[in-house]
């Protein structure tokens, strides 16, 4: 058993030096995992199967009591048609709401008035697999499926990264 | 089982060097957070022998075409103030191999799931609480057409993470559930404004038990049905659960049945939302161990019927949980948006939200009960409330913008908190009545910089009386955040409590790094995430956490 921890202990270090080497900025072949959710209408949908006519998207996880995370829903609304008009860019916000709080989702988000695609995770099995500690967390996909940004928390200014990054990655 | 594990890992370790060549790709996590604590007597905060504690935690998972494997690796060197004292060593706690086809998908080893709302099964982790219950086992998932998904699970729950091994439940846990979307199954209903999907689930455990005085059930089984609607714009949700006689430890061994319902109404059109949730709960402590104390090795999850306040002294001192045991709950919520561009809504428009909140215990009829022949104590109804109040919550939020920099809002709480039955504090018995204001200003200096504050203001007559709270916020996009909090319990009855607790902040982010040094007191409270409240204890101390994500 103590040889197994040790090795266990080794092939983690080792991948978590390997991919923070890699990470940061250039998860060039990184693509969205497979997870099963469900959108505000009970549709299900499967993340990977995500695409925007080769125009980039926004992947963002929030939640009802996150204020940081509508801090940046609603600061990226402001310009959000624009945005889409300049970039083509689709907005998926994730709500990792659970139980307690998913029937608030639909009218914070109409209330909000955005126009965001709302997908539901409300078990965080996405969350878990794109490896988000906590909310907000914003992924940028480029137009042919890779991941390409990424970014923790929102402060005001934030938003200026994103932009800048949905323009140098849209066609 | 353990050259599973190994054999885990060394592909996990191998392919992620062959990940580029092969498509494969690897996801993951991790964070760390270590203490240095100070002993302070007059907030009771004590550091522990080792000065230095630490948690840290690693997720990997690889996933190649249809296959995904993954583990977790834990480490508690020792376990940081507040955490549970079952987390002790380090060592892998957690890992799975997945197949996920286009109709089926299986898992083996460790995954986490929910059934319907939770009501009857769902087995999650919340990190910072020290809850996992994850299964250890199988599940199956199968979708045979669109619309219709069926789900199977087998195993035994998380239950402690001790000396670097897991430990799992006693009881062995099953399950299936079904759901189908009527619209995606029943031709020419696709294109209807009426939605509807149906869904059924199973669950049942098995724990062996050698009880001399009385019969215990081995295997208790809980089923239900749920139902989601839509029609324009209003929405429906329901779910009941019904769960069969399950004398535990923690029930006092009755041999009552218990019941789970839950209904979502809501109405939601741009710029105003409306919801109406009811809950009733009767004997539900479904348990993958009925000896066990704590909230470990749950296998429902009952969520409370309020809003989730992140507000410091809204948020901590006095938060309510469903009871298990027996309540009623209602909660009413009002998103309104006063439109931009008017009198009353201003330049930006502004935002206005309602909840009002309460739960009461049930009713117990006994009338015609004979408890001492077959051990059930009462008679239960579903939303059969009585006018004994376990906790009542209204609070109103307004918030607009001001101008092109500034951003305020403000907010009012009421709360009612009944102390004898969620005991939090030992300064106070029966009902704990207070009142909560808050202001929260942000200015945006320039495009990168801004500073935030934050005024609280809890007033009670009762219980440790009066606080005050003052948060300023510094940041500057993208990378930096300073910050200094002081909680002041200026209206403690015992003058040489009326404490200040001081604490600084400051961080650096990096993309999806994020590094936080902390220094300072931590008042003791209850910290709570997602419904789940925990105690903590008062710390004094750096605290340094780091956050990765890869």
């Amino acid at each position: 058993m103590k040889k197994i921890g040790i090795l266990s202990v080794l092939a983690i270090a080792f991948i978590g030096s390997f991919s923070f080497d890699s990470s940061n900025n250039e998860e060039v072949g990184k693509k969205m995992p497979s997870v099963m959710l469900e959108d505000l209408d009970g549709n299900q949908i499967n993340s990977a199967d995500i695409t925007n006519d080769g125009n980039p998207i926004v992947i963002s996880f929030w939640a009802t009591w996150c204020k940081p995370c509508r801090l940046e829903l609603n600061t990226v609304a402001e310009e959000f048609d624009d945005l889409v008009e300049e970039t083509g860019v689709k907005l998926i916000a994730v709500s990792i709401d659970d139980e307690r709080n998913k029937s608030k989702v639909r009218p914070v988000v109409d209330a909000s008035g955005w126009e965001y695609d709302i997908w539901l995770d409300t078990n965080s099995d996405l969350k878990r697999a794109m490896g988000v500690n906590y909310p907000p967390q914003t992924f940028l996909i480029d137009g042919t499926g890779n991941i390409v940004y990424s970014h923790v928390g929102f402060v005001p200014g934030d938003e200026e990264k994103l932009y800048e990054e949905i323009r140098k990655h849209s066609k | 089982m353990k050259k599973t594990l190994f054999g885990l890992l060394s592909l996990v370790s191998f392919s992620s060097t062959a990940q580029i060549g092969q498509g494969g790709t690897v996801t993951g996590n991790m964070e760390t957070n270590v203490q240095y604590l100070n002993t302070d007597t007059l907030i009771g905060a004590f550091a522990p022998e080792q000065k230095l504690v630490a948690n840290s935690y690693m997720n990997v998972n690889y996933s190649v075409n249809k296959f995904r494997a993954g583990v977790r690796f834990e480490s508690y060197l020792p376990s940081i103030a507040g955490y549970p004292q079952f987390y002790s060593g380090s060592g892998l706690g957690y890992r799975y191999a997945q197949y996920a086809g286009d109709k089926i998908t299986v898992t083996a080893g460790n995954f986490y799931e929910q059934f319907g709302s939770g009501l009857i099964f769902r087995s999650y982790e919340e990190r910072a609480l020290g809850l996992d219950n994850a299964m250890n086992g199988a599940s199956i998932k199968f979708n045979p057409r669109q619309g219709i998904e069926l789900k199977g699970v087998i195993g035994r729950q998380r239950y402690r993470f001790d000396s670097g091994n897991v430990f799992y439940s006693d009881a062995i846990v099953r399950g299936v559930d079904g759901s189908i979307n009527l619209n995606d199954v029943i031709p020419g209903f696709e294109a209807s404004d009426l939605k509807i999907s149906i869904g059924g689930s199973l669950v049942s455990k098995y724990q062996s038990a050698n009880n001399d005085t009385i019969i215990i059930p081995k295997n208790v089984g809980s089923y239900g049905g749920r139902i989601d609607m839509s029609y324009k714009r209003f929405y429906l949700n329901a779910e009941y659960i019904h769960k069969d006689n399950d004398p535990t430890a923690l029930n006092e061994y009755i041999y009552n049945p218990g019941h789970g319902a839950m209904v979502n109404l809501g109405y939601s059109q741009k710029g105003l939302g409306i919801i109406l949730a009811a809950k009733s709960i009767d004997n539900m402590v479904f348990r993958s161990d009925r000896d066990v104390l704590g909230n470990q090795l749950m296998i429902n999850y009952l969520p409370a019927t309020t809003n989730n306040h992140t507000y410091n002294l809204a948020g901590t001192l006095y938060p309510y949980a469903t009871n298990p045991f027996g309540e009623v709950a209602y909660q009413l919520d009002v998103f309104y948006k006063i439109p931009k561009k008017t009198k009353l809504g201003g330049k930006y428009g502004t935002d206005i939200h309602l909840n009002v909140a309460v739960a009461t215990d049930h009713v117990r009829h006994t009338s015609g009960v004979n408890p001492e022949a077959t051990y059930v104590t009462y008679v239960g109804r579903p939303f059969d409330m009585t006018d004994s109040i376990l906790n009542f919550d209204f609070n109103f939020h307004i918030s607009r913008k001001i101008g092109s920099k500034i951003k305020a809002s403000v907010h009012y709480f009421h709360f009612i908190f009944n102390n004898d039955v969620n005991n939090v504090t030992k300064f106070a018995h029966g009902y704990i009545v207070s009142d909560i204001a808050v202001l929260d200003v942000q200015y945006k200096i320039n495009k990168k910089h801004s500073i935030r504050a934050e005024l609280q203001g809890l007033f009670t007559k009762t219980d440790r009386g009066n606080w005050a709270t003052a948060l300023i916020e510094y940041t500057i996009s993208p990378k930096w955040f300073f910050a200094v909090m002081d909680q002041y319990n200026y209206g403690n009855p015992d003058e040489s409590m009326q404490l200040h607790y001081l604490l600084g902040s400051f961080g650096y982010i990096h993309d999806n790094s994020r590094f936080m040094f902390s220094y300072g007191k931590q008042r003791e409270g209850i910290f709570c995430i997602g419904g789940v409240c925990r105690p903590v204890p008062a710390t004094n101390g750096l605290t340094f956490t780091f956050t990765q994500s890869f």
